[in-house]
């Protein structure tokens, strides 16, 4: 399996605050590899670092095995990273489709005028797009939402628009911010769902932060583990069960 | 609220679904509604039918509606859809006119030239006081763009005096297609000067004078118009060609108003000058300007209604909600911010450029910072990121201002007085424009923040789904 990630041994502070100290691990191409760790161990300054969110004082993130550290979020985004909010970050005036379609952006090319005259080549562009889009509204069920503006939307409901915009990118690599915080079981066995078609169906490596631990267990190949801004793990599932510091991290020193 | 369709009523394609007109009925009236616009000035008393239904006013008003409506729009695509604050459109609008004022005296471009220029060249402009959005935001941002309102104005009024004369008024010639046709070539001479009747509408008469022989340093030509007095020789319709030593020898001259005109020679006995007149398309009455401006406003409506659902269109919305995600999926935030700047700033250069052939007198006073308040005010009244709240702010504002503040005023000014007898009454007459503006901007801040096309987009849609409520 080649590797599609590797964060390679990064610092990030804030000040005096260490966010993330040498943290050093590999993402193989296809796989679900899970983060997880207490809440502020450090696991979205992880995600801001490798989409560009934050800079790193020191290591460098290789993409496909090309460093990429020195790019802007956008550009990193045009590799095909894409990613969710832990907070929920949608455009929230505007529709379904339109946030979908939005992130269509990096696919498309008419300019400014072509779009103004919304004309031949523009429009074509637009339908073409708009047909993926919908192919994503299908898979994510979310028809009769279309149209409906994203900020009248339930928790749940704008949770699954931001999967759904987040995957109009096209991502080969998905960076999920826990996507099921604050959902009831239903709602997070439809999310995993759909996070375990979305690998299957088109093979796109992805990596989950997340803090319910048995579905985190159930559904990624690989895990991380990071306290305190410091990996104190990496492995399978198995493995991670039954190492030591992850214990005595979840479960306090002492404990098992 | 999403553009539906009537109960009952499908889409079967794409293009079907994201047309703007979603049935026929829409696309008859909106068609309607165009050819009725056009049809206006026909109803007026100086237009070619001669009705006399509407007050020539009108027609000035809606073209200067218009004119607003394309700067507001501007103004819409920036802080609307994009979501930066600008309080430096005035300032945009005052590049416009003054650089297309600029480009026809000094440079003798054309309207059409000039438009295009001036326009790109206020795009320009406001791209780099667009530069400060890539570090600031909102409120900060606003101090940034004020920066603009206080920079170009001053500009224009000191190191830029020479060609902008200052605080003093300037004047601009109308807008013309085309060279002319000539008709008729005469010769005159001291002794024989040249009478002849000339009509404005759209078609005007233009009349150009060569000096052929003679004495050519002590010759002068000279234009009465009809009342007889000679025209000064920085008349807007005229263009003056001068020689080396900067004596007169050609001039050319739109004869702007209706009536009779003499061309006449002084001077040397032998001098001789060549008199060609001919007939042009002008645009130098208020119906041709408005059939110039109106269409103009709409195709610009039309664009930025295009572009604002597409590709362009959806970043700026993206920036405007949430730059942060729109940066982290694909999307040049700051390029983003720029285009929405530069945009802005080309539709408040059109604008200007029209106002100023449109008065045919642009002074600095007309570009201050009130306006770019005002327009920001016609934009939240009338909807910002709604694709007709320029349209339904600037009318609405404007017809407060030019038609029933002054119905209102006599009253108002008469029973004002009573309610506030230890103020000066002179200084209540002078407020009630100021007050009214305001009091309409607190209503609708209150009432309705989201303005007047969010209410027209609910009625909209309770009309596509009567009779059910949803």
């Amino acid at each position: 399996m080649p590797v599609k990630l590797h964060v390679d041994d990064i610092s990030l502070s804030f000040g005096g605050i260490k966010a993330l100290s040498q943290v050093n691990f590999q993402v193989e191409a296809g796989a679900i590899f899970s983060v997880i760790g207490p809440n502020g161990a450090g696991k979205t300054s992880l995600i801001n670092s490798i989409n560009g969110f934050y800079r790193p004082q020191s290591g460098r993130i290789l993409f496909e095995g090309a460093d990429i550290s020195q790019l802007p979020p956008y550009r990193r985004a045009a590799l095909g990273i894409s990613r969710t909010f832990q907070n929920i970050a949608l455009y929230t005036n505007a529709t379904v489709l339109d946030n979908l379609m939005a992130a269509r952006h990096i696919h498309m090319k008419s300019g400014m005028l072509a779009g103004a005259l919304f004309w031949g080549a523009a429009q074509r562009e637009e339908i073409a797009h708009r047909r993926r889009v919908e192919e994503l509204i299908d898979f994510l069920e979310l028809e009769p939402l279309r149209k409906s503006i994203v900020g009248t939307l339930s928790y749940g409901l704008r949770k699954r628009v931001e999967l759904g915009r987040a995957l109009a990118l096209e991502p080969t690599l998905l960076l999920l911010d826990e996507p099921m915080a604050g959902m009831n079981v239903e709602e997070k066995e439809d999310m995993a769902r759909y996070i375990l078609d979305i690998h299957e169906q088109q093979g796109t490596t992805i990596l989950l932060i997340e803090h319910d631990i048995g579905l985190v267990m159930d559904i990624s190949q690989r895990i991380a583990v990071i306290d305190f801004g410091e990996l104190i793990g990496v492995g399978t599932p198995a493995e991670i069960s039954g190492n030591q510091a992850v214990i005595s991290a979840y479960l306090g020193e002492g404990s098992a | 609220m999403a553009n539906i369709k009537p109960a009952g009523v499908f889409d079967t394609t794409y293009e079907d679904d994201m047309a703007i007109d979603r049935t026929r009925r829409d696309k008859f009236w909106k068609n309607l509604a165009f050819c009725a616009l056009l049809l206006v000035p026909l109803l007026s008393a100086s237009g070619p039918l001669g009705l006399g239904l509407l007050g020539d006013q009108y027609i000035g008003l809606i073209a200067r509606i218009a004119i607003y409506v394309i700067a507001v729009q501007g103004l819409n695509l920036l802080v609307g859809y994009t979501g930066q604050i600008s309080l430096g459109h005035a300032a945009f609008m005052g590049v416009g006119a003054y650089g297309s004022a600029i480009l026809a005296r000094e440079l003798g471009f054309s309207f059409w030239l000039a438009l295009p220029t001036s326009a790109l060249l206020t795009g320009m402009l406001g791209l780099l006081f667009g530069l400060p959005s890539l570090r600031v935001k909102g409120f900060y941002l606003a101090m940034a763009t004020l920066a603009a309102q206080f920079i170009i104005p001053w500009a224009l009024e000191y190191p830029l005096a020479g060609w902008t004369g200052g605080t003093r008024p300037l004047s601009l010639p109308a807008p013309m297609i085309g060279p002319f046709t000539p008709y008729a070539r005469d010769s005159v001479s001291p002794e024989t000067p040249l009478d002849f009747t000339a009509g404005a509408a759209f078609i005007v008469d233009v009349i150009a004078v060569e000096l052929t022989a003679g004495a050519v340093d002590s010759a002068r030509i000279d234009i009465l118009q009809p009342g007889g007095a000679p025209l000064p020789y920085g008349d807007v319709n005229m263009t003056v060609t001068r020689d080396a030593a900067g004596n007169v020898i050609a001039l050319r001259y739109i004869a702007s108003k209706a009536g009779a005109y003499r061309v006449q020679l002084a001077g040397a006995a032998e001098a001789r000058a060549e008199v060609r007149r001919g007939k042009a398309l002008s645009f130098a009455t208020d119906t041709a300007m408005y059939y110039l401006i109106v269409p103009l406003a709409v195709l610009l409506m039309f664009l930025a209604r295009n572009l604002i659902r597409t590709r362009t269109g959806r970043a700026f919305i993206s920036v405007r909600d949430n730059d942060l995600a729109a940066e982290l999926l694909g999307v040049n935030v700051f390029a983003t911010k720029l285009r929405a700047f530069f945009l802005s700033a080309v539709y408040a250069g059109i604008a200007g450029c029209l106002l100023a052939f449109e008065r045919n007198s642009i002074s600095l006073q007309m570009f201050q910072l009130d306006l770019s308040i005002e327009m920001l005010a016609m934009l939240i009244i009338g909807g910002a990121g709604y694709p007709l709240g320029a349209l339904f702010g600037v009318t609405f504002i404007r017809l407060l201002q030019e038609a029933a503040i002054p119905a209102l005023r006599p009253w108002l000014s008469d029973w004002l007085p009573q309610l506030f007898p230890f103020i000066d009454a002179v200084n209540i007459t002078s407020a009630i424009n100021p007050i009214l503006f305001g009091g309409a901007l607190i209503v609708f801040l209150i009432l309705e923040p989201r303005g007047i096309a969010h209410r027209w987009e609910l009625l909209k849609a309770a009309w596509k789904l009567r009779p059910y409520a949803y």
